[in-house]
């Protein structure tokens, strides 16, 4: 039986997670005590070595990231990615509202790490409520004296999805409109308000304090290898236990769905899983064995993302389900690149076309030459990853499209 | 200019904006000027009795009485002898007659002139703070600074901070009159100018008067002539009998159109040479159709010296004739023939007469313009002057004391009229008020009041008011407007159906350049009920 | 120096060269929409994307730094799709009309649906909605033809700082909008028409050239600018012996003062040149009305007037205004005119006014 690894949560519930003295009780802020009696490099290497990568997405090694700004720059910045706007996913919130001490000791961690004393949170709009617990949480660690001159201030966006890709984050920290850069220059160089800046998310800056506690190798040997650690994944959708758990990276997605999860609601039948958020890839019931890691599921055409997963059951219309994720783009595609801003537009129309019954073969074979062109030239990861439930379920269900596919009498008048 | 545009985007650390409403008047120079204090950080220093655009931007903004120019920058000099800001070795090595200068400057302290100016002290500390410290300060001004009863004193007076801040013969500084028209750097130095032949040679001097004499094959007059308002005044006098205007509106651009009106009927002869029947040569005895810039070959030199090519691009239009033709018909009419093939020719006679030009040829600005003095066709041009040292050898201080304008505002008359331009307009009016979009856009003058005023006179936006002065009056719209101080009131004088030159001083002229105070007469505003 | 591939030639770049450069100094002719030299770069049309050995995605050559190494293929299978989707995507939000625009055959999207053969979109959806009246005298803004290339926005910021126009809305709803998706006449816009400059398709034209002639029919003359003293560069545009507008000269050898930027008067008031008022005669008042005359007949009446005049009452007597609006050429010859045959110095012009 498969079981949850709790390391970021295991105190879930079981003190305040805005008060840093119940936090210090439990062995909080050692880490950064240790982090800063160390050299920055040999840091940086110590979180290179534990092979944490990055928990937003994107999987990126976060000691490599850090390495990539440079030392003797005179102003940095370390901002944390709490955007959190991936339908599905919620382990941000939970992580504040369970462990918020956990994220601000990492934000200044990474702050000793690259000589930063300036730290931002980017959070939500949705999330009102969170921003008020983490600027108690800051008050809080500031009263301990435990953040030394590193300073934390909590924004609020303004709920654009597209925030939740670093640079675009970025231009709204700094009152612009929420469009990305071009990269390079990547954040590490030029970043917020144009110096080296570090963006994580808040999972990844949460597990900081334990590898510095327990120790990189400690880290490195949890789940998969080559990601190694714990992830938190949110269940949704039609299964039994609609809720979080911490577990280790190589659990299988069986595990996660039949083990942890309970199964699929009201005895159905399982149809598919949607993970790592609504740009997520679908997946068949063949495909569950795949450990959770971010490679084994790249290499299964999916991605694990924010670690979001769907469960669809056997009544549910694929193509319907689609067609309101290609709505969800649609609305939230900023508009600066072509192929997001025109491709999510026409995902959306044709995929309502073949939804209510208009649809033909043509407009399948026109939907995934869009989608290539949207996954190779878009300009950031929204519109790369948009058109990727469609190509998926192009790929896995193909006959729930062609159920709805206008039914095309045949040459000569039959 | 003594430097050039482009130092203005790039080089400049510190920028002075006195009496030029860059962004309106000099667009082009506005959009660069913004650009190096949005993009480089270069501070922005704006003098100006209205709170034009680019005050907005500026790190010091001073909203002075209008005349008061001399008061204001003496007390920035002030600041900067009294905090030993200046450049001393510039003085030293550079300049004369600093301590006559300085000798004055005690008086002038911010907190005294603040009374004079109404600027605050500390924005005068501040100001002059940027200016004297900044690495490259230029100062750019226009006619606000000019067209006063003291216009050759304020125009002393920002040498006076140049020389004493070292902001001189180096990329950034300068001092920069901005200049509104064309080519009028270029009438200047072809000598149109009544006491100066081409490049600003005197005609007083004998050998100046013996080479035209020789290439022109006729005797010369070394008598200094009548500048433009003097021959106005003469010909009000009946001294002046005739009248040649070429491409010129003085019934519209001229102080005191009454005055200009009755002088223009007291010709015998007046013969107007233009695009348009203006309201000058509706005066006219004989009438010359010109042709516009569009029909004809040449060269214009722009404000900051630079020698630029006209390109014909159409015929003349039937029935008129290039300027340049009929000054040469006219000429060959009257016994003198004067025959060139193309305006190429006359730049080359004017080359062999005209040293800052001599190096400059049709070929060598086909491409790109080159700066005057250019006195061979080797020589790259001089962008920037006075590098090693100023035309008379050291730059000379002008001791300069504050004096009041011509007419003050009084009981009757209460408030102080600036007049200017707009935007959408040009001068008299002749080409923009026949430009579609141009007039489309604006089609009507507007008097600029502020709300206080106007709710004192029960005035409404938009409402038609006179405007009065001891000249005439006018009709005309009013635009309630805060970017002027209480006290103080602004209009154009681009629109002939609301003539801002009907209200205008023609009495009140600098001694020396003999340019009108349109920035400051006492003038009324009153409901038409 | 760097060293990359690009279709199959090794060229050699400084570092930091920008894969858009380092194609075209290897002969490949890149398409670009919302790349300007003179703007900040912007990465967001894709049609400049090229493929690079190695990467999963395809990369924005005017915003990729060049690397070494690198092997590129600029018209790949996958470069051309891409190119002709995008293209089909612009087409699905752009108004065809083009034998009506202004633009035709001054026109990016145009060139390129020519270049890849890209007729018409398979994108048959919904057609552009963007349009919508701005009654000012100068810009038309048809925003059915606009490929949201963004140029004009940051030419409004980083030239002329006016900042009167950006972004409104997300998405494909997406549009170019002043504050509050007023008329330009309400917002800070300043008429100056950097805007169209630096249009690449028909959306920003001049209301005052519409009609007039395309851009392929007018002859183009660079001359500088009749209104103030700044001297700003731009090219008259000829057709049929008529001025029928103004364009910028992007050039900053043709155009050193002014790089193309010019202002509302400069670049939208010349069609006084055409206006019918002008003076096609010589006039004389006879009996205080003015009447038409001939050349001759002014010319030998005036010379004989002023020689009257001055054999009367001396040379002094008589006084010339020349012009700060005329040629330097014009300027020499009216005071020679006026020291040589008048015989006076009574020559000024209204540099004080």
């Amino acid at each position: 039986m498969a079981q949850e690894y709790r390391v970021l949560l295991e105190y879930a519930d079981k003190i305040d997670p805005a008060n840093a003295a119940d936090y210090i009780k439990v062995g909080g802020y050692k880490g950064l005590e240790k982090a800063r009696g160390m050299e920055p490099k040999a840091l940086i290497e110590e979180v290179k070595k534990s092979g944490l990568r990055g928990r937003g997405g994107a999987g990126f090694n976060a000691g490599m990231k850090w390495s990539f700004v440079p030392q003797d720059a005179p102003v940095k910045y370390v901002v944390c990615n709490l955007d959190e706007g991936e339908p599905g996913t919620y382990k941000d919130r939970i992580i504040c509202q369970k462990n918020a001490q956990a994220l601000l000791e990492g934000m200044a961690i990474c702050g000793a790490a690259i000589g930063s004393n300036q730290g931002y949170i980017y959070c939500r709009g949705e999330y009102p409520f969170v921003v008020d617990l983490l600027k108690r949480a800051v008050e809080s660690a500031k009263a301990e004296g435990v953040l030394g001159d590193f300073d934390i201030e909590a924004r609020m966006g303004a709920g654009a999805y597209v925030c939740g890709e670093e640079t675009a984050l970025i231009e709204s920290i700094e009152g612009h409109r929420g469009e990305p850069r071009f990269k390079p220059p990547f954040p590490g160089v030029e970043g917020l308000w144009g110096v080296p800046t570090v963006v994580n998310n808040v999972e990844t800056f949460a597990c900081l304090p334990y590898i510095l506690t327990r120790g990189a190798e400690w880290f490195a040997g949890i789940g998969a290898p080559k990601y190694p650690g714990t992830k938190i994944v949110t269940l949704t959708g039609d299964v039994v236990n609609s809720t979080w758990f911490e577990v280790p990276t190589d659990m299988t997605l069986r595990e996660v769905i039949f083990e942890l999860g309970g199964g699929v609601k009201n005895g159905k039948k399982f149809k598919a899983v949607q993970v790592g958020g609504t740009s997520g890839a679908f997946i068949p019931e063949a495909n569950l064995d795949c450990p959770i890691d971010f490679d084994s599921m790249g290499n299964m055409g999916a991605a694990l993302g924010s670690g979001a997963v769907l469960v669809l059951d056997e009544t549910r219309d694929i193509v319907d389900v689609v067609t309101r994720i290609s709505k969800f783009f649609e609305h939230e595609s900023c508009g600066k690149c072509n192929p997001c801003r025109e491709g999510t537009f026409r995902c959306r129309e044709i995929m309502e076309k073949i939804n209510n019954g208009n649809g033909s073969e043509k407009d399948i074979d026109n939907l995934q030459l869009l989608s290539k062109v949207m996954q190779k030239a878009a300009l950031c990861g929204l519109g790369q990853a948009a058109p990727i439930p469609i190509d998926s379920t192009i790929k896995h269900f193909k006959h729930e499209y062609s159920r709805k596919l206008v039914v095309t009498s045949g040459k000569g008048g039959h | 200019m003594t430097n050039t545009i482009g130092e203005l985007e790039n080089d400049a650390k510190a920028i002075f904006i006195i009496g030029t409403n860059t962004t309106e008047n000099h667009p082009v120079i506005g959009y660069k000027i913004k650009q190096n204090v949005r993009r480089n950080g270069a501070k922005l220093i704006v003098a100006d009795p209205r709170r034009i655009e680019l005050a907005e931007m500026a790190d010091v903004y001073m909203q002075f009485v209008p005349g008061t120019d001399v008061a204001l920058m003496n007390s920035m000099m002030n600041v900067i002898l009294n905090e030993d800001l200046l450049d001393k070795e510039f003085i030293a090595n550079r300049t004369e007659g600093f301590e006559d200068f300085k000798a004055i400057l005690e008086k002038y302290t911010p907190e005294a002139m603040e009374k004079v100016t109404g600027v605050p002290a500390e924005d005068v500390r501040k100001a002059a703070r940027i200016y004297a410290e900044s690495e490259a300060a230029a100062i750019c001004y226009a006619m606000g600074l000019t067209q006063h009863s003291t216009g050759t004193d304020n125009v002393k007076t920002a040498c006076n901070l140049a020389l004493m801040t070292g902001n001189l013969g180096r990329p950034g500084t300068g001092v920069n009159p901005l200049r509104g028209q064309n080519n009028v750097q270029g009438a200047c130095d072809m000598g149109g100018l009544p006491n100066v032949y081409t490049a600003y040679q005197n005609v007083t001097v004998e050998a100046n008067q013996e080479k035209f004499e020789k290439a022109w094959g006729v005797k010369l007059s070394n008598k200094v002539g009548l500048t433009l308002t003097e021959a106005i005044g003469k010909a009000h006098h009946g001294e002046l009998k005739a009248l040649y205007v070429l491409g010129e509106n003085p019934m519209m651009s001229d102080p005191d159109l009454q005055h200009v009106e009755e002088a223009l009927e007291n010709l015998e002869f007046l013969v107007v040479q233009d695009i348009f029947l203006t309201e000058t040569a509706q005066k006219a005895d004989v009438v010359f159709p010109g042709v516009t810039f569009a029909e004809k070959d040449g060269t214009f030199s722009n404000t900051e010296r630079r020698v630029q090519r006209v390109r014909r691009a159409i015929n003349p239009i039937e029935g008129a004739r290039c300027d340049w033709q009929i000054i040469c018909d006219l000429s060959t009419s009257m016994g003198y023939a004067m025959s060139y093939d193309s305006p190429e020719e006359i730049f080359e006679e004017i080359r062999s007469l005209t040293p800052s030009y001599a190096g400059i040829t049709y070929d060598r600005i086909d491409v790109t313009g080159i700066h005057w003095p250019c006195p061979t066709v080797e020589h790259p041009g001089t962008p920037i002057l006075h590098r090693e040292k100023f035309n008379r050898g050291l730059g000379l201080f002008h001791v300069v004391e504050y004096k009041e304008a011509a007419e003050l505002p009084d009981e009757e008359y209460p408030l102080i009229l600036s007049t200017g331009r707009s935007l959408f307009h040009y001068h008299t009016g002749t080409m923009t008020r026949r430009s579609s979009g141009l007039d489309a856009h604006k089609p009507h003058n507007e008097l600029e009041i502020n709300p206080i005023d106007a709710e004192k006179l029960n005035i409404m936006d938009n409402e038609m008011v006179k405007v009065v002065t001891r000249r005439g009056s006018i009709d005309i719209k009013a635009k309630i407007s805060d970017i002027l101080e209480p006290g103080v009131i602004f209009t154009t004088f681009h629109f002939a159906e609301a003539a801002a030159n009907r209200l205008t001083n023609a009495d009140s002229l600098d001694p020396v350049a003999k340019i009108p105070e349109y920035k400051v007469c006492a003038a009324r505003v009153e409901k038409i009920s | 120096m760097i060293s990359l591939t690009i279709d199959g030639k090794e060229v050699q770049v400084p570092k930091g060269t920008m894969l858009l450069e380092a194609c075209r100094i290897a002969g490949a002719d890149i398409p670009t929409l919302c790349y300007d030299p003179d703007l900040k770069l912007a990465g967001s049309c894709r049609m400049c994307v090229v493929e690079a050995k190695g990467r999963r995605n395809l990369l924005a050559t005017c915003v990729t730094p060049a690397e070494n190494g690198m092997e590129i293929h600029t018209e790949s299978s996958d470069v051309i799709e891409a190119r002709k989707i995008i293209l089909e995507l612009l087409l699905s939000r752009h108004k065809l009309e083009c034998h009506t625009c202004e633009s035709d055959g001054d026109c990016k999207l145009q060139d390129y649906c020519y270049r890849y053969g890209v007729a018409d979109s398979r994108f048959d959806g919904e057609g552009p909605h963007f349009t919508k009246p701005d009654p000012n005298p100068f810009i038309m803004r048809d925003y059915d033809k606009c490929i949201m290339c963004t140029r004009c926005v940051r030419a409004c910021d980083e030239i002329t700082g006016a900042l009167a126009i950006n972004i409104k809305d997300r998405g494909h709803h997406a549009k170019i909008s002043t504050a509050f998706d007023g008329n330009l006449a309400d917002s800070t816009c300043v008429f100056c028409g950097q805007c169209i400059m630096v249009c690449p398709v028909g959306a920003l034209t001049s209301k005052v050239s519409a009609g007039k002639g395309k851009p392929y029919q007018t002859e183009k003359v660079v001359t500088t600018c009749t209104y103030c003293g700044t001297g700003c560069t731009l090219a008259l545009n000829v057709k049929g012996d008529k001025v029928v507008g103004v364009t910028s000269v992007r050039d900053i050898e043709k155009s050193p003062v002014n790089n193309g930027a010019l202002c509302v008067k400069g670049r939208f008031g010349w069609d006084f040149i055409n206006s019918d008022e002008r003076l096609t005669t010589p006039l004389i008042r006879e009996n205080g009305e003015l009447r038409q005359a001939s050349w001759d007949e002014a010319l030998d009446y005036t010379a004989s007037r002023l020689k009257g005049i001055k054999e009367k009452h001396g040379a002094d007597s008589i006084a010339m205004f020349t012009s700060a609006r005329v040629t330097n050429e014009e300027n020499y010859l009216a005071q020679k005119f006026t020291r040589a045959v008048l015989g006076t110095n009574n020559v000024d012009h209204c540099a004080r006014l």
